[in-house]
């Protein structure tokens, strides 16, 4: 087809994680709602922090596509600096998530607690680890750089790495509204 | 011996496939021997336990859905594809060993537990999967099944999923990537066109069933309540979750059978495919069908006559495509001049035993009827029939058709025609009468039945029929071992096929083609209308071609994967840790290693 | 090794810089619906709706897929599409019932 097959590949498997996370987002749906003993969402959720979070990962899409765009045009000098300002985004990110979930276990909300825990930390968790795993990506991307290994002859697959990292924000789009906004 | 670990050719990974996958096939028979033996007598059998019971129709249904006919066909999608699309390999080499040694590992965890028993404290025997290949919850909860034997089948089928799904875009990128010049879509093998689809419905639903795995485990594991009432979790959701992906499962089963078949008919018609282009619409709208119909497996559930009646209309509906294609493969063999060889006589077989399959099938999708059919033996008949009168035998089909091109040596035709007739009149024996068995009143997946319920008489043949499809296929095992002494004799094209396998020799050289193809027609290798066969391709490449060395990467990587599981089985967090780090290794050092297709 | 397809059409810096804006803008809005008790009744769907508008823009324009080969809107959509089939059948399943039941 005149692509580039790792390209193809990858959005093969964005579109297989597009049912990974549908089935977590389908039983976080499911189950609201039926917990039998609280907390309950509109007692912990706090939509200040998340909107926060929920910005700073938005930030780091933009970061991620002007790194792309640096390496692409052989600026490797931006290229590096976006990359680690994208990976510096995505663990504040993290470090949100994981103050968050260190207060919901502080006010009684764990993952075997009720049925809004298990789906919560769930759904949120297998977000986080990809998160985990994209900041991880990132940082070996930029290591290279530093290394002088990587310039506009790999562009493909800092590109790559864009479209995971920004299919991990979008999933926190779709999260932030299921889970948090409506509630 | 060193070659064969790191190898990543993709002719080299389908034999692979192909031995492994036989080898389980071979036990999950054994299991579905032991069963029938232990119900060829009413009220105790012959002293086969309850337990043990339900380890083998568990094991028996897992191993030959993952374990066998999967791979079995994967064997094909690896040797075939990239040689009837005209390509040097498949688009990533080394994903592709990847998925082949993940398989073989995960298929090693699953049975291991049949020996792991003392290591848990228990018997030998006793703590291999048990719940059944769809393990329902809550049986699976850690209250009701407290041993390690759901965790081997959860854990076991999470790693097979890996396997699955990096298979799954491997074949995706590389049939719509790397097909030769005037390779245009319709101009495809059907065979790779239903592999193609296949791995669209692998893609989109084995996530589903790893989620469903991952809740379970973590119910099992964590104490979280996904599946149970106590915590107000709702056991059918795994069922839902379950048939999600269980019902394109069984569209992956037969997708491919059905590809083979088409290719079969046309080569011993020396006709075309009639109707090309329907049967492979029909194909792509069974792929889109099949993902509407999951709770026709779930009509005894109280889902209500809304949802009851929207299930059933869209089971019936996904008839049409399937009859159509049925239709066309008649139509291809209509006039046509036929030679009957094994293989073609296994394709006939398919369309005659998938047709019977097909009409249990249909009694299946009207909910009410549906309603005295569901849990009995019934509907082990409706899965016989469909997945071995239907899948096995398209597979058998395309095992005598691509075994001289794959080894360069014949399978001997006269001990074909006996594994042929003696697994027709073994299979109808022995999967006919559970037809009435079933509506005789006898449920599905128990140890042993009453004699007052009056199906003694149907097991004793079944039983009969299931010892005659060993027999046969025991006749088929020593078919392949023994064309190990036959002379590599085999032409390029033995069978007189029109598509782009055929034109290399038997087997091909390692590069597949010595110049790439260019493709004019849908059948490249046969005069045509409008067509003159394709010119032969030269003896010798014109310039060296460079053939991409091994890997021990996929292999490393994959080993991984199984040490987390037993890490997990033990509950021993340091030896998660370890497997973890080992795929993270592997996957570093594959990203960075020199690797030049 | 292809790059944005031949000829295809590419965002700037500029551009991208306007999205992020936007995406911003949009998530304030958001959080402000939420708190506003005027919006409550149109919470749901206008929610869907401003998340459906910022999740299109990264991937029109972060992920590219507005220049790149439509091949791959096919393998992102396809997949995407049932992915919201699968959650509102089972919601439909697990409620549907309920609300007609109850006939809320």
């Amino acid at each position: 087809m005149g692509v580039d097959s790792r390209k193809m590949a990858f959005w093969a498997f964005i579109g297989s994680e597009c049912l990974l996370f549908g089935s977590l987002i389908a039983t976080y749906l499911v189950y609201k709602g039926r917990s039998l003993v609280g907390p309950y969402p509109h007692e912990i959720l706090n939509i200040p922090f998340t909107s926060f979070s929920t910005f700073d990962l938005l930030m780091s899409s933009l970061a991620m596509v002007l790194a792309l765009a640096a390496v692409q045009r052989g600026d490797m000098k931006q290229g590096k600096l976006w990359l680690l300002v994208t990976a510096l985004l995505g663990l504040v990110f993290l470090g949100g998530q994981f103050w968050e979930f260190s207060h919901f276990l502080h006010e009684g909300l764990g993952l075997t607690t009720n049925l809004f825990g298990s789906t919560f930390y769930v759904l949120t968790g297998t977000h986080g680890a990809h998160v985990t795993v994209g900041v991880i990506w990132l940082l070996t991307l930029w290591i290279q750089a530093l290394r002088g290994k990587l310039g506009p002859k790999q562009a493909l697959t800092v590109e790559i790495t864009g479209l995971y990292w920004h299919f991990v924000d979008v999933v926190w789009i779709v999260i932030f509204t299921v889970v948090y906004l409506i509630q | 011996m060193k070659s064969w670990l790191t190898t990543t050719d993709h002719k080299r990974i389908g034999l692979l496939y192909f031995w492994t996958s036989f080898g389980f096939f071979m036990i999950g028979g054994l299991e579905a021997l032991i069963i029938r033996a232990q119900l060829i007598r009413p009220d105790g059998g012959l002293g086969v336990s309850a337990e043990t019971f339900n380890q083998l129709f568990t094991m028996h249904g897992t191993t030959m859905v993952f374990l066998a006919l999967m791979p079995l066909s994967a064997a094909f999608f690896n040797f075939i594809i990239p040689l009837q699309i005209g390509a040097r390999d498949v688009a990533f080499p080394r994903l592709n060993a990847f998925s082949y040694w993940v398989f073989l590992l995960g298929g090693l965890f699953l049975n291991a537990s049949f020996i792991a028993g003392p290591l848990f404290g228990a018997d030998r025997l006793s703590v291999a999967p048990d719940a059944g290949w769809f393990g329902y919850a809550n049986l699976t909860s850690r209250q009701f099944s407290p041993g390690p034997n759901v965790d081997f089948w959860l854990l076991g089928l999470q790693i097979l999923g890996i396997a699955s799904l990096a298979a799954g875009f491997n074949f995706v990128v590389t049939i719509l990537n790397m097909r030769a010049p005037g390779m245009r879509m319709l101009r495809l093998p059907v065979f790779t066109w239903m592999t193609l689809v296949t791995q669209f419905l692998v893609i989109t639903a084995f996530p589903v069933i790893t989620v469903a795995l991952v809740l379970l485990m973590f119910d099992r594991f964590f104490g979280t309540h996904f599946f149970l009432p106590a915590g107000g979790g709702d056991p059918i959701l795994w069922q839902h979750l379950f048939w999600m992906f269980g019902h394109p499962e069984v569209y992956i089963l037969i997708l491919p059978a059905m590809g083979i078949v088409s290719e079969v008919l046309p080569t011993f018609s020396k006709k075309p495919l009639f109707g090309y282009t329907v049967v492979v619409y029909s194909g792509v709208v069974i792929a889109f069908l099949g993902w509407s119909v999951w709770s026709h497996h779930m009509f005894s559930t109280g889902l209500g006559p809304i949802a009851d009646s929207v299930f059933a209309g869209t089971t019936m509906l996904i008839a049409i495509p399937t009859g159509v294609k049925i239709f066309n493969w008649i139509g291809t063999l209509w006039g046509g001049q036929i030679r009957f060889t094994t293989s073609l006589l296994f394709a006939v077989g398919f369309i005659a035993m998938f047709i019977i399959g097909g009409l249990s099938g249909v009694t299946h999708a009207s909910a009410p009827s549906d309603l005295q059919q569901t849990d009995t033996y019934y509907v082990v008949a409706h899965i016989h029939y469909v997945l071995f009168g239907g899948t096995v035998l398209g597979l058998f089909a395309g095992m005598y058709y691509w075994w001289p091109k794959m080894t360069g040596r014949f399978l001997s035709e006269g001990l074909g025609k006996v594994h042929f007739w003696l697994t027709m009149i073994g299979m109808n024996l022995a999967f006919f009468p559970m037809h009435v068995s079933g509506l005789l009143g006898m449920p599905r997946r128990i140890y042993t039945y009453p004699a007052e319920l009056g199906v003694a008489r149907f097991n004793q043949l079944s039983t009969i029929g299931a010892f005659l499809i060993g027999i046969a296929t025991l006749i088929f095992f020593w078919n392949l071992l023994r064309t190990r002494w036959r002379p590599a004799n085999a032409p390029a094209n033995p069978w007189g096929g029109a598509t782009l396998e055929w034109a290399m020799s038997s087997p091909p050289p390692v590069y597949n083609f010595t110049v790439i193809p260019t493709v004019a027609s849908r059948l490249p290798l046969w005069q045509t209308e409008r067509h003159a066969p394709m010119a032969a391709l030269p003896a010798e490449p014109p310039a060296p071609i460079h053939v991409p060395g091994g890997s021990w990467w996929p292999m490393i990587t994959a080993l991984g994967l199984p040490i987390i599981a037993i890490g997990a089985l033990a509950h021993l967090i340091p030896i998660v840790l370890a497997g973890a780090a080992v795929v993270i290794v592997g996957i570093y050092r594959w990203a960075y290693e020199p690797f030049e297709m | 090794m292809s790059e944005h397809g031949a000829g295809a059409a590419h965002a700037t810096t500029g551009t991208y810089l306007r999205i992020a804006a936007i995406l911003v803008m949009i998530t304030l809005i958001e959080v402000g619906v939420f708190y506003v008790p005027a919006f409550q009744t149109v919470l749901v769907p206008l929610l869907l709706f401003l998340s459906a508008v910022k999740f299109t823009l990264v991937v029109m324009f972060y992920m590219h897929l507005k220049f790149d080969n439509r091949f791959f809107a096919f393998l992102f959509g396809g997949p995407l599409l049932l992915a919201l089939v699968v959650i509102v059948s089972l919601l439909l399943i697990f409620y549907g019932a309920v609300r007609l039941r109850t006939g809320m």
